[in-house]
């Protein structure tokens, strides 16, 4: 069944009288559960197409199904909602609020979901994602005394207090050094294996491309190459 | 719950970077305290601004016997005899504006120390109520005389400060005797100084003492002979034409009734009359309630019909009065304008911090959009972080206010008054001074872009 569905997306952008094509004729297709890899190198397009993959935009032309669900239409509201429940995102910059604590970090998504979830409900869903991605004993600390790797972890936990369907990852090991970066891989695979959550790797790392079971390329606003591939030591 | 949740996260925000909050609200904090402080001393200045004007007499009302006619010559006001003592212990009863009542019989004559002597502007016969109604109750030295002085007639008197100086030059009047139309006084207090009234007249060239004494004694319309007042007893000084020779002669026209012949015509017992009645009201505000209730009171027991006019007059302090009134209405106006002031400014202050706090907040706004705050969450959070700095700035102020009003009222010695209108004021003000410099900039975080504000830098 699939999660992801793009039909045709076109996005320009229109910079006073020059019209600059980013997207020219996406088409896409996502399982769920899936663990893919979105390469290109900068200029691509591949932050516009993960933007819309995200919620964040919206095509200029074109349709995307996420979850069966038609987004274009979507008010900004709406989007909101929908980011808020089904997507997590994970950045390159980790983005943690500065001064707060690592476990209000985690829950601060839950804040704007509107869903009557008490404090003590959320704190403990929080700390359970936090141990989950090995920072049990960081609860109280805040990113400033955090390595780069701790607080990727973090974002990541943040990313999936609300347990999304789609994880968006926008060049997560950007910032880390080669030995972070293979564990933090290792923790995605893993959430893709136990939680069957979907997992896009937005990069232009080949060594990160090649954790995922499929890579997509992408050049010039088109998709060059969609093909899954079988993973060696990937038993699903 | 979700209000709970915006508040939190408005706290943390502002708990994250205290300084900055404290630096912000500052601007707040020193508009509400000024806010506060300026309407405590105001109101201590209004409060002695009015008790000045009192003393001058604002609160004062003159109650005066009508004018009769005598063959169509008008005597002019005050010529009835119609206020009686008794009229002025009812005022002070019944009529619950006035603050106090001081019956006056007036006399205008020569009084005498050793070998020199004076003519007063005012010779005045009162109660001791007087010295509170013109707020004199300070005396230079000595004492009041008392009402039992009053009941006694006895023969004490107080005087002005122009009286010491052209009798006893320098020494000390009390225990000396002064001389009215032969009667000794003994000077048992000396007023303090007033000064001119706006008039120009020397109020402190007066004698006080008792009404009876002055009434039965130096004026000489007793109880007894009050009834040939009619054969002018009282008023033979307007036909003595020996007066400016021998003021002290009371020179009698008619021939004396012997004592068998006051027995065979027996008098019609008539009623001790005053001047005027002195009144003040309890307030500037209750003048013309006070007004209002004695007249009632004197028509009623005047058995006055419907039909009649009044046989008396009530006269307040207009000019006075209404120098006070708008005074106090400058002074009020005057803090208004500053405490708005001052409060636009910390306003203003407020929204320039906001602006700042969202550009460089404008990252954790992405983020927070990203993972599914709507732009209502947004607003709200700015909005809220907005109206707490305020309010934190507001209870700060309010006890800063205090305080320092509190200080001023210690060291410097001026009146203040505390003022709950003015805190509740501050409070409202900064609310809504947070609500109105609070919402521009949290309407520009709220129509961010997700992905602009993400890639800031």
């Amino acid at each position: 069944m699939e999660l992801i569905e793009l039909r045709d997306i076109h996005k320009t952008y229109y910079l006073g009288e020059v019209d600059l094509p980013v997207l020219k004729g996406v088409s896409l297709n996502v399982s769920r559960g899936e663990l893919v890899a979105l390469m290109g190198v900068s200029g691509s397009g591949k932050s516009t197409l993960m933007n819309i993959l995200g919620c964040l935009d919206h095509p200029t032309s074109g349709e995307y199904f996420l979850d069966s669900q038609e987004v274009s239409p979507l008010t900004a509201r709406e989007r909101a909602r929908l980011r808020n429940r089904t997507i997590g995102f994970v950045f390159q910059s980790f983005n943690l609020l500065p001064r707060t604590t690592a476990l209000e970090n985690v829950l601060m998504p839950l804040t704007y979901t509107r869903e009557d979830l008490s404090e003590q409900q959320m704190k403990q869903r929080a700390a359970e994602l936090l141990r989950k991605v090995g920072l049990a004993d960081r609860i109280d600390h805040l990113p400033s005394q955090l390595s780069g790797g701790e607080q990727q972890r973090v974002a990541v936990a943040r990313s999936l207090v609300n347990q999304p369907r789609l994880l968006l990852a926008d060049e997560p090991t950007g910032n880390l050094d080669s030995r972070t970066s293979e564990e933090l891989l290792q923790m995605f695979q893993q959430i893709n294996s136990a939680e069957g959550i979907t997992i896009i790797l937005v990069t232009h790392d080949p060594g990160v491309a090649k954790h995922a079971q499929r890579v997509i390329h992408i050049k010039d606003g088109l998709i060059e190459n969609g093909t899954r591939q079988p993973k060696p030591g990937d038993a699903a | 719950m979700r209000f709970y949740i915006t508040m939190k996260t408005a706290l943390g925000a502002l708990r994250r970077n205290v300084m900055r909050t404290l630096l912000t609200t500052l601007g707040i904090v020193i508009g509400v305290a000024a806010v506060i402080s300026m309407m405590e001393i105001g109101n201590g200045t209004t409060i002695a601004i009015q008790r000045t004007m009192a003393s001058i007499g604002a609160n004062t009302l003159v109650i005066v016997p009508g004018a009769v006619s005598i063959s169509g010559v008008n005597q002019g006001s005050g010529s009835r005899t119609t206020l009686t003592p008794q009229d002025a212990d009812a005022i002070s009863k019944e009529c619950p504006a006035v603050r106090n009542v001081a019956p006056i019989v007036r006399a205008r004559t020569q009084i005498v120390y050793g070998n020199r002597n004076w003519v007063p502007t005012y010779i005045y016969g009162t109660t001791p109520s007087f010295l509170q109604v013109r707020e004199w109750t300070d005396l230079d030295r000595g004492e009041a005389f008392t009402e039992h002085d009053v009941r006694n007639s006895s023969k004490v008197c107080m005087i002005g400060q122009t009286i010491v100086s052209e009798l006893f030059s320098g020494q000390s009047p009390i225990g000396r005797e002064v001389r009215i139309r032969n009667v000794a006084f003994k000077v048992i207090g000396v007023l303090q100084r007033k000064g001119a009234n706006v008039m120009g007249m020397d109020q402190d060239d007066i004698l006080l003492a008792p009404w009876t004494t002055i009434k039965y004694r130096v004026v000489a319309s007793s109880l007894a002979n009050a009834n040939q007042s009619s054969t002018n007893t009282a008023n033979s000084t307007e036909v003595n034409t020996l007066n400016q020779i021998y003021p002290n002669i009371q020179q009698n026209l008619y021939p004396v009734p012997s004592d068998t012949e006051q027995a065979d015509s027996p008098k019609p017992i008539r009623f001790a009359n005053v001047d005027q009645i002195l009144t003040a009201a309890q307030s500037g505000g209750q003048i013309p309630s006070a007004i209002e209730q004695i007249t009632m009171l004197l028509r009623e027991r005047h058995h006055l019909r419907a039909v009649d006019v009044n046989d008396f007059n009530v006269r307040d302090m207009t000019e006075i009065a209404k120098a006070m009134s708008s005074t106090t209405e400058l002074i009020t106006k005057l803090l208004l304008c500053v405490a708005m002031i001052s409060l636009v400014v910390g306003g203003v202050g407020i929204m320039n911090i906001m602006l700042v706090s969202v550009t460089e907040r404008t990252r954790e706004i992405g983020l927070r959009m990203a993972v599914g705050a709507e732009p209502g969450d947004i607003l709200r959070q700015f909005l809220t972080e907005a109206v707490v700095l305020c309010l934190l700035g507001g209870t700060l102020g309010i006890m800063l206010g205090r305080g320092s009003s509190y200080i001023v009222s210690a060291v410097l010695h001026w009146p203040t008054a505390v003022s709950v209108g003015a805190i509740v004021a501050a409070v409202v003000v900064s609310a809504s001074v947070g609500v109105i410099f609070g919402f521009y900039p949290a309407w520009k975080a709220s129509r961010l872009d997700p992905i602009e504000a993400l890639r800031y830098e």
